[in-house]
């Protein structure tokens, strides 16, 4: 499928990221498909924080362990620093209080990690022009359905970082699966974001 | 309900009983020179030793944790739909060992059994016994059947303070514990639902100090009144609402004192039901054992501290309903585990049960048991 080999294609990103036996926190970590790829690749404990039931019983089968809570309550059962890197894999756009998970994230974690699918993305912008909310691979809900409340461009999030003393350290951005190096607002489908705090 | 027509029941099973002849000294500082366990198995213990999992009980179940006996068929384990062929906790692949714990009245030693210093039943003379004591005893009978690591301890409630006390006093005889609505001690509201239970008891004419045995009566009104109480506490008030609302027993007000609506039935028939069974004398060591349990207490209240030696894997579920033991008090667990890096899994199941619903068949709780115990299996399969 589309949005599995996407997927795939920022676990990769962000396996790269994080050095070998680091803690990782995985916030909305959904089956946790990649905790395990982590510590596959990477080795070292890590641990999901899942609202959805079945998510937290595909997390047991997948021998990852997760913590069922809503991420949107804030972090509290997680003590300062107490991560090297918290990850937010494809759900920054469908939360709430992104300012809020964004600090948390920095609070708990030295680094943070964020994927997210690019608005400014050529094709969404050709569908919103042709008169549409754009679905795709990577946006495939139809506007009346989808979780997405908070979308976002490339432009959009590092302002977002800027105005909320988030210092960038690095960026991939991809589209099917590669990277894009030109104009990556425009091209890229996918944005991976490493940042700590300012 | 009657076991034998249940193909995944464990079948009919036998209690057995294990003697203990070196002295146990216990929290208290009190010394016992020598004691009994009944306990009951299921499943078979492999050959590596390395499938046992022992599953701890709360305040009023035993060591008949699963199947049936032979001559009372009707007489089902306590947590049965929990454990045997096929069930989450699987005796397929497990051997399941249920305890009855020191202080009880199922056949281990306790209240009602003859203090060789006397010659006469123990009654209230029997030393107050605590978690930790009960950990301890069920350490030695592991030693006994050549255990040396449980795959897993699992409770839930007081057995789930158990599951962590093994953790904290065997933390290399345990690889996983499953500690499902748990808490990390009694908060000053349930200590005192059991006061009022204890006085209850305490208080009851037949009581006679704690040595009704002498007289030969019980103090079942006394004993009736605290199950009552403490049935009130395992459910949750909606629970309460959508099982018995203010439906009258007799379709109209009658204006007495005799029961009129059918919660009142309700909580006479469990009350009754229980004082039956009981003994009054081991309801209040399980109370004050409930009280005393706090891990964090000798740690400065640093549950994180307390539990630093802890080495096992940790499966702690909640249920959203349950105000005795809540889902809070679960988080601060997973978090004393979290600040020690353990593996731990934490599951808040919505579950509209309250406390009672650990005891309960919900899907989605048994899935996760399940799962949690595959994974187990996986490990011992694959060390």
């Amino acid at each position: 499928m589309n949005e599995h080999a996407m997927q795939r294609a920022d676990f990769a990103a962000i396996a790269g990221w994080i050095k070998p036996g680091a803690r990782v926190l995985d916030l909305g970590c959904g089956d946790g498909t990649l905790l395990r790829y982590l510590a596959e690749q990477r080795g070292g404990a890590g641990y999901g924080v899942e609202i959805d039931d079945d998510g937290i019983l595909a997390c047991v089968k997948n021998g990852v362990n997760v913590i069922q809570g809503d991420l949107e309550r804030g972090l509290s059962g997680f003590a300062d620093g107490s991560f090297d890197y918290v990850i937010l894999s494809q759900t920054l756009q469908a939360v709430r209080s992104s300012e809020r998970v964004v600090r948390e994230m920095l609070r708990v974690g030295r680094q943070g990690i964020v994927t997210f699918p690019n608005f400014g993305y050529w094709r969404n912008r050709l569908q919103v022009i042709g008169g549409n909310m754009p679905v795709s691979g990577n946006l495939p809900y139809q506007w009346f359905d989808t979780p997405n409340i908070h979308l976002c461009t490339i432009t959009d999030f590092e302002d977002f970082c800027r105005s909320n003393g988030v210092r960038i350290l690095e960026r991939i951005v991809m589209s099917g699966g590669s990277a894009v190096h030109v104009l990556p607002n425009l091209l890229g489908s996918l944005a991976v974001y490493r940042f700590e705090r300012a | 309900m009657d076991g034998t027509t249940d193909k995944h029941s464990v079948g009919a099973v036998t209690p057995r009983s294990a003697r203990f002849d070196e002295p146990l000294r216990l929290k208290s500082g009190a010394r016992l020179a020598g004691y009994e366990l009944a306990f009951e198995t299921y499943g078979t213990l492999n050959a590596d030793k390395s499938n046992a999992v022992l599953v701890c009980h709360a305040l009023n179940a035993s060591h008949h944790v699963a199947g049936f006996y032979a001559d009372e068929p009707q007489n089902v384990g306590w947590w049965d739909n929990m454990i045997g062929p096929g069930k989450p906790l699987d005796t397929k692949r497990f051997f399941v060992i249920g305890v009855n714990n020191l202080g009880g009245c199922f056949g281990s030693t306790g209240p009602h059994s003859v203090n060789p210093a006397t010659g006469r039943a123990w009654g209230a003379d029997f030393p107050v016994v605590t978690v930790e004591d009960w950990v301890t005893t069920q350490a030695r009978l592991a030693d006994q059947l050549g255990i040396r690591q449980f795959a897993a301890v699992m409770g839930g409630s007081l057995g789930a303070m158990q599951a962590l006390s093994w953790t904290i006093q065997y933390p290399e005889r345990i690889g996983h514990a499953l500690v499902i609505a748990c808490a990390p001690n009694l908060s000053a509201q349930n200590i005192a639902f059991n006061e009022v239970a204890r006085q209850a008891i305490i208080t009851d004419p037949e009581f006679h100090g704690g040595h009704y045995y002498e007289h030969n009566t019980r103090p079942t009104r006394g004993l009736r009144v605290a199950r009552m109480v403490g049935h009130i506490t395992y459910l949750s008030d909606d629970e309460m609402a959508s099982k018995f609302g203010r439906q009258l027993r007799h379709g109209k007000l009658n204006y007495t004192f005799d029961v009129e609506f059918e919660i009142e039935s309700y909580l006479r028939h469990q009350g009754n039901k229980f004082s039956d069974y009981f003994d009054a004398n081991t309801y209040l060591l399980i109370t004050k054992a409930l009280d005393y349990f706090d891990p964090a207490a000798g740690h400065g209240g640093d549950l994180s501290l307390a539990l630093e030696p802890a080495q096992a894997s940790f499966l702690v579920a909640s249920f959203t309903t349950d105000w005795r033991f809540s889902p809070e008090r679960s988080r601060e667990i997973v978090k004393a585990l979290l600040d020690n890096r353990r593996d731990v899994t934490y599951a808040e199941i919505d579950a509209p049960h309250g406390h009672d619903a650990f005891l309960l068949d919900d899907a989605r709780y048994h899935r996760l048991v399940a799962a949690y115990f595959e994974r187990i299996s996986r490990e011992i399969a694959a060390p």
